[in-house]
């Protein structure tokens, strides 16, 4: 039974890399620039959503788990808007600059946003207010359990993606955001408007990120300043694993990364999960250079 | 009355002056052909009247609109559509999305879009057969239906064709070239773009010679097909 249970921590640690993997894979496939910044934009939802909670409990004490719905909201909208104005002042200018002078460009939006995280909130650990998330807890036969959070956590997470994955292939906008990824001229050419649709991934991605960077915060219930950083790279590397530029690869790739982590630490030794994950993305790469469902290579940074 | 009015035009790539002060004009209802070698500015100025390149000088004006300088996107809306070199196919995107890119601009006008997609289904009955398939899939020939197909789905005054024969056998570069004449005779007035000029000027019914950005010939199809300097440097005569 413990494999039961160490696979359904491991799909939800999955979830969340896979949430954020999203943005990485998006924008890569519109622009083939690796957003950097990406990780940080997803730290500063968990960062937002402790003001927005504080705030709101702060004046509405009884509101209690209700507080996180509006809360929510305004942290995908506010890192959503960050996402656009990050592209339209880092990236956009640099388009036709080659392919260096965006990644390092997102790699100073990066260290930009982690630096005012710091200094705004300080290096100290954040805890979420405590109480206002689900605590039961279903066994689930032997001693395997999984709590109402992972549950709740699993469902909001396979909404989200099903409702993009559904987006991207069924509607007008998806079609062409999927051509844009293909030929950005030819696009024009069909009238699409490039630069909207190249701004409606930074509303997605983002806003996905925010939304992401709130749940794993009221998940753990304590984060720092170096989330960004260490989680955005272990999304980074689950959307490489999926195919880069490819949105089921991104969320295949991140529940993978998800349950391999889980599932090393709970079987050899927390010490050695990264090894063991890492050693594993090395080998899925070696006999799949492109990703799992990815079809064309990540061939430069 | 001329539907596009080119005047002077330059275009630069970088420092190279590939346009150096290029006029043309095109009639409501004809189809105009240009050639000449590679690299006399032909695909250039395709490139430059559906708003890919911005040019350094000069006018273009599109039914009475001038229209240089605006977003490409804009120029597919006022009734340009430009059917590129090689194709430019979606490869991982269906035919019927190609195809519905294609039409991108009528938006959600779901009749107008049935309508254009059956005129294109009646010309291309391959494409249909085809419609759920991927892009890449297809044969040469099926991708360049597509290219001229996706490009009619905005229901354009002027198409713009790139090379439409370049690596078809000759008897689909044949089917490809009676399917111009055929969207000519519905209404929409044509720029071709070939290599092959002597095919081209069959079809056509007037041409420009094009030679290092400048136009140095012009006339009805019939007058350049007959021409010394045509028939040898072009049309492979001795």
């Amino acid at each position: 039974m413990q494999f039961i249970q160490q696979l359904i921590n491991g799909l939800t640690i999955g979830a969340f890399y896979s949430l954020v993997a999203l943005g990485y894979t998006m924008v890569y496939g519109v622009l083939k620039l690796i957003n950097f910044s990406h990780g940080d934009l997803f730290m500063w939802g968990a960062y937002l959503g402790l003001t927005g909670l504080n705030v709101l409990l702060a004046l509405l004490p009884q509101a209690g788990a209700w507080a996180i719905l509006p809360v929510v909201i305004i942290v995908m909208t506010t890192v959503a808007l960050v996402g656009v104005l990050v592209e339209r002042v880092a990236y956009r200018p640099l388009r036709t600059a080659g392919r260096l002078a965006p990644v390092i460009s997102a790699l100073g939006v990066a260290f930009i946003l982690e630096s005012l995280a710091r200094n705004i909130y300080g290096a100290s650990w954040k805890t979420y207010p405590t109480g206002i998330t689900p605590t039961g807890r279903i066994a689930l036969g032997g001693d395997a359990r999984v709590s109402v959070m992972q549950i709740v956590v699993l469902a909001i997470s396979f909404l989200i993606m099903g409702a993009l994955y559904l987006f991207v292939q069924r509607t007008r906008t998806g079609t062409a955001m999927r051509a844009v990824s293909l030929d950005h001229d030819i696009s024009r050419l069909m009238g699409i408007d490039v630069d909207r649709i190249i701004a409606i991934v930074f509303v997605i991605g983002p806003g996905l990120g925010g939304v992401a960077g709130m749940i794993v915060a009221l998940y753990y219930g304590s984060f720092d300043f170096t989330l960004g950083w260490t989680f955005g790279l272990k999304a980074f590397i689950a959307a490489i694993m999926g195919g880069i530029g490819n949105i089921p690869g991104a969320m295949l790739g991140g529940m993978i990364l998800g349950i391999i982590e889980t599932l090393g630490a709970g079987y050899i030794s927390p010490q050695w999960k990264d090894v063991i994950a890492y050693v594993i993305l090395i080998i899925i790469l070696i006999f799949r250079p492109t990703g799992l469902l990815g079809e064309r290579m990540a061939e430069k940074l | 009355m001329a539907l596009l009015k080119i005047e002077n035009l330059h275009t630069y790539y970088g420092h190279v002056h590939a346009l150096k002060g290029l006029n043309l004009m095109v009639d409501e209802g004809e189809i105009v052909t240009l050639i000449g070698a590679n690299g006399a500015g032909k695909t250039t100025t395709l490139r430059t009247i559906s708003g890919l390149i911005r040019p350094r000088e000069g006018r273009i004006e599109f039914n009475g609109q001038d229209i240089h300088g605006l977003p490409a996107h804009r120029i597919v809306e006022d009734g340009i559509s430009h059917a590129p070199e090689g194709r430019g196919i979606f490869s991982t995107l269906t035919v019927m999305e190609n195809l519905n890119m294609g039409a991108y601009t009528l938006g959600g006008d779901k009749e107008a879009i049935e309508e254009n997609r059956r005129r294109v289904f009646d010309l291309f009955p391959r494409l249909e057969e085809r419609k759920s398939q991927l892009g890449g899939t297809l044969s040469g020939g099926e991708q360049q239906m597509l290219t001229i197909g996706r490009a009619l789905m905005a229901h354009p005054r002027l198409l713009m064709l790139d090379e439409p024969s370049l690596g078809l056998a000759p008897m689909l570069v044949k089917a490809i070239f009676h399917v111009i004449r055929e969207i000519n005779a519905r209404g929409v007035t044509v720029l071709l773009v070939e290599q092959n000029a002597r095919a081209a000027l069959k079809l056509a019914h007037r041409g420009y010679v094009l030679e290092t950005g400048r136009v140095v010939l012009s006339g009805t199809a019939g007058e350049l097909l007959r021409d010394e300097r045509v028939r040898k440097a072009y049309l492979g005569e001795r």
